[in-house]
């Protein structure tokens, strides 16, 4: 239906809604439709997922221990000038006495001296005994009281950790995540020297992982292009080899690894029974970093295969025939017409083997003994054995950030849409 | 493989021999591990190494003791059950999120299309330690550490992104029309779907449940963190075995296990066939 109004047609539907406004109608409707499908996972994700993931992040920062343990004590230590005197008056003394004193009343004098020990490393029995003896002292002063319970009440250091550890919010895990920490004065400086293992760790984990990463891309070209370039029975054979180690549990490879690379295991035994190496002196090839990066090569390289299979696939063998036949040498036809096409596959395979490497724990905390283990592990042995959570937090938040990096980058270059399994 | 053609010159022919001794090793790397521990698992002796009798294939050198020892360990058992309770839990949860999503995302129209997938999908790209350590500060506040519920509310959330990547894979050839022609017949959406939509995707719902299952099955990082030892599954009990005593019965269950993905496998194979069978991609 028609209407001609000053000069201008609107359509319209059998019941008079302008067509336009009618299908803006219909199309929020379909929106809203597709968007309620969505709707229960983003929601189960966003609970289960992402909330969980934002709250750990959250903690490198919480610093809740003394404000809420020793709330006075957090209150008078952040309120004295440290710039103006060597130590706090008597008064900042009396209230952190007696906040010790109730502490130990409510048990929770523990935390607050794990919290200290965190920042300045020693220092737990300070706060535990200072407590205990500062319990059985009646009336001040309290300056002298808490010298006498522990000479270290007279350091400015121990102050400057209180006055670390006393606000809500605090950057030191982030801070001590990346090797550095506040002076006495408030201002960051580097770790000393032998308390610096994170950093090393960082870079040592990116080095691993990229060199993962190459291993994977040298040893999955070769065996894709001849799975490119055979008939699809052969190149259907060939697929199960990269597919079953694909599905096989990763505990179940880790396991054989271990038994492959043993000293007392296959491939050791294989060299001294041929006499390559003598019984005495077998090689140690795994709880080490070879052990680590073999296996964990092992793991990945399917992820490399099988992106740049797909890419190859689809590589017409005609253009390097045509450039062979305009005169270029196998290899250079191969460099200068085959490879560019195959740089989508090993790029989209790169990135992926790279975040899945960048971020791995099992392996390596079966594997790779002492010198082998990259920064998840740290962030487990945190979580388990340290329990200093803010620091795992830290260390998973530096990480997390890392790795959402890649996975936007792997987004835009690839898509997650194109994203292939099996 | 039909060797070199005849007219190849000495220098192609060494290359063609020598590129293809070069992926067999490839090959022999991807698949020994795995190959290996196979005949160990028969070991009689309690090493993980082949003995002299295994090698001159004497009966008596190979038994079936880890396995006998597998039946009769409840520790064994209780995990493998707890596997099963979990992956199979955790697997129809996740496919019916995922496959109700990836309707959704099949939509072009959808509003924040790319933001919502890369949300979704993100549990698959997120180091799965700091899914754990996450999970366990969040789940230990709800007091859901340690308990079924946890554990399969976690692991759904792990395998979500592959129901929903290949459940998306399988609609990119579907035809709406075909929707639109059953609701235009009379058909209410529901019956729309179960009719017409759901046999038609159904191969691509499948194999997600299955990575889904798979996902779950093999997952321990997580386990580790949030399962007591109530909970515990093939996985952990796996991990206990290597780090703390190490026993040729964990050769026996490697053994099971690959013989259960190569069952796995096979299906997935079978899947992908048929979905490209129905929508037409290939004759066979």
């Amino acid at each position: 239906m028609a209407e001609a109004t000053a000069g201008k047609i609107v359509l319209t539907t059998a019941d008079g809604v302008p067509l336009k406004r009618k299908l803006r109608q219909t199309q929020q409707l379909m929106k809203r439709r597709a968007f309620t499908l969505v709707l229960p996972l983003l929601a189960f994700i966003g609970i289960t997922f992402v909330w969980p993931i934002a709250l750990m992040v959250y903690r490198g920062i919480d610093n809740p221990v003394l404000s809420e343990f020793m709330p006075n004590a957090a209150e008078a230590v952040l309120d004295w000038d440290s710039s103006q005197s060597e130590l706090p008056p008597e008064e900042v003394f009396a209230i952190v006495a007696r906040d010790l004193v109730q502490a130990r009343k409510d048990k929770t004098v523990g935390k607050v001296a794990t919290r200290l020990n965190y920042e300045l490393p020693g220092s737990r029995s300070l706060i535990t005994s200072s407590a205990r003896k500062l319990s059985r002292v009646e009336d001040g002063p309290w300056m002298e009281a808490m010298l006498k319970a522990d000479s270290d009440w007279g350091k400015r250091e121990t102050w400057a950790a209180l006055q670390r550890i006393a606000p809500r919010y605090t950057g030191s895990f982030y801070l001590a995540a990346l090797d550095m920490t506040y002076d006495e004065n408030g201002a960051i400086v580097s770790q000393p020297e032998n308390r610096q293992i994170y950093v090393t760790l960082f870079v040592r984990t990116l080095w691993v992982s990229l060199f993962i990463t190459l291993a994977c891309a040298l040893l999955a070209y070769p065996i894709s292009y001849l799975m490119a370039t055979q008939p699809l029975r052969i190149s259907n054979l060939l697929m199960i080899l990269v597919l079953l180690p694909f599905w096989t549990s990763l505990l179940v490879r880790t396991t054989s690894w271990i038994v492959l690379l043993q000293t007392e295991g296959v491939l050791n035994d294989i060299m001294v029974a041929l006499g390559l190496i003598g019984d005495e002196n077998r090689i140690q090839m795994i709880y080490n970093m070879t052990g680590t990066i073999v296996a964990m090569v092992h793991i990945l390289l399917p992820f490399m295969v099988l992106p740049l299979f797909s890419v190859m696939k689809t590589i017409s063998p005609s253009y390097v025939r045509a450039a062979q036949s305009l005169g270029a040498t196998p290899a250079r036809a191969f460099w200068k017409v085959y490879f560019p096409q195959t740089v989508p596959g090993i790029g989209a395979g790169s990135i992926l083997v790279f975040i899945l490497a960048i971020g791995y724990y099992i392996t390596p905390a079966l594997v790779g003994g002492r010198t082998g283990q990259l920064i998840s592990n740290f962030i487990a042995f945190h979580m388990q054995k340290s329990l200093n959570w803010g620091l795992a937090a830290a260390l998973g938040g530096i990480l997390l950030f890392g790795v959402l990096a890649l996975y936007w980058l792997y987004n835009r270059l690839v898509g997650i849409d194109n994203m292939k399994l099996g | 493989m039909a060797g070199p053609p005849p007219y190849a010159t000495p220098l192609y022919r060494s290359w063609y021999y020598g590129f293809r001794f070069l992926c067999a090793l490839i090959f022999l790397f991807l698949i020994a591990p795995i190959l290996v521990i196979m005949p160990l698992s028969f070991n009689a002796e309690p090493y993980f190494t082949f003995t002299k009798g295994m090698l001159s294939l004497d009966p008596d050198a190979f038994s079936l003791r880890w396995y006998e020892d597998i039946i009769n360990n409840q520790q064994w058992l209780h995990s493998i059950k707890n596997s099963f309770i979990v992956g199979i839990a955790s697997t129809i949860l996740a496919t019916t999120l995922g496959t109700l999503a990836a309707l959704g995302l099949s939509r072009s129209y959808l509003p924040y299309r790319a933001a919502i997938m890369g949300v979704l999908i993100s549990p698959m790209i997120v180091p799965l330690i700091i899914t754990a350590a996450g999970m366990y500060f969040f789940y230990s506040e709800l007091r859901l550490t340690q308990t079924y519920t946890g554990l399969i509310l976690a692991h759904t959330a792990l395998g979500t992104p592959f129901v929903v990547i290949t459940v998306t894979a399988t609609l990119v050839g579907f035809d709406h029309s075909l929707t639109r022609a059953a609701q235009s017949l009379g058909a209410d959406p529901v019956r729309t779907f179960f009719k017409v939509q759901m046999p038609l995707i159904l191969p691509g719902v499948i194999s997600g449940a299955l990575f889904a299952f798979v996902t779950s099955f093999d997952e321990v990082v997580v386990v580790l963190f949030m399962a007591g030892f109530e909970q515990r599954t093939i996985p952990r009990q796996m991990w206990a075995g290597i780090r703390e005593q190490i026993s040729p019965t964990i050769l026996a269950v490697a053994t099971l296990l690959i013989i259960f993905s190569i069952c796995l496998m096979t299906a997935l194979e079978l899947l992908r066939r048929r979905n490209e069978r129905l929508r037409g991609l290939s004759a066979g």
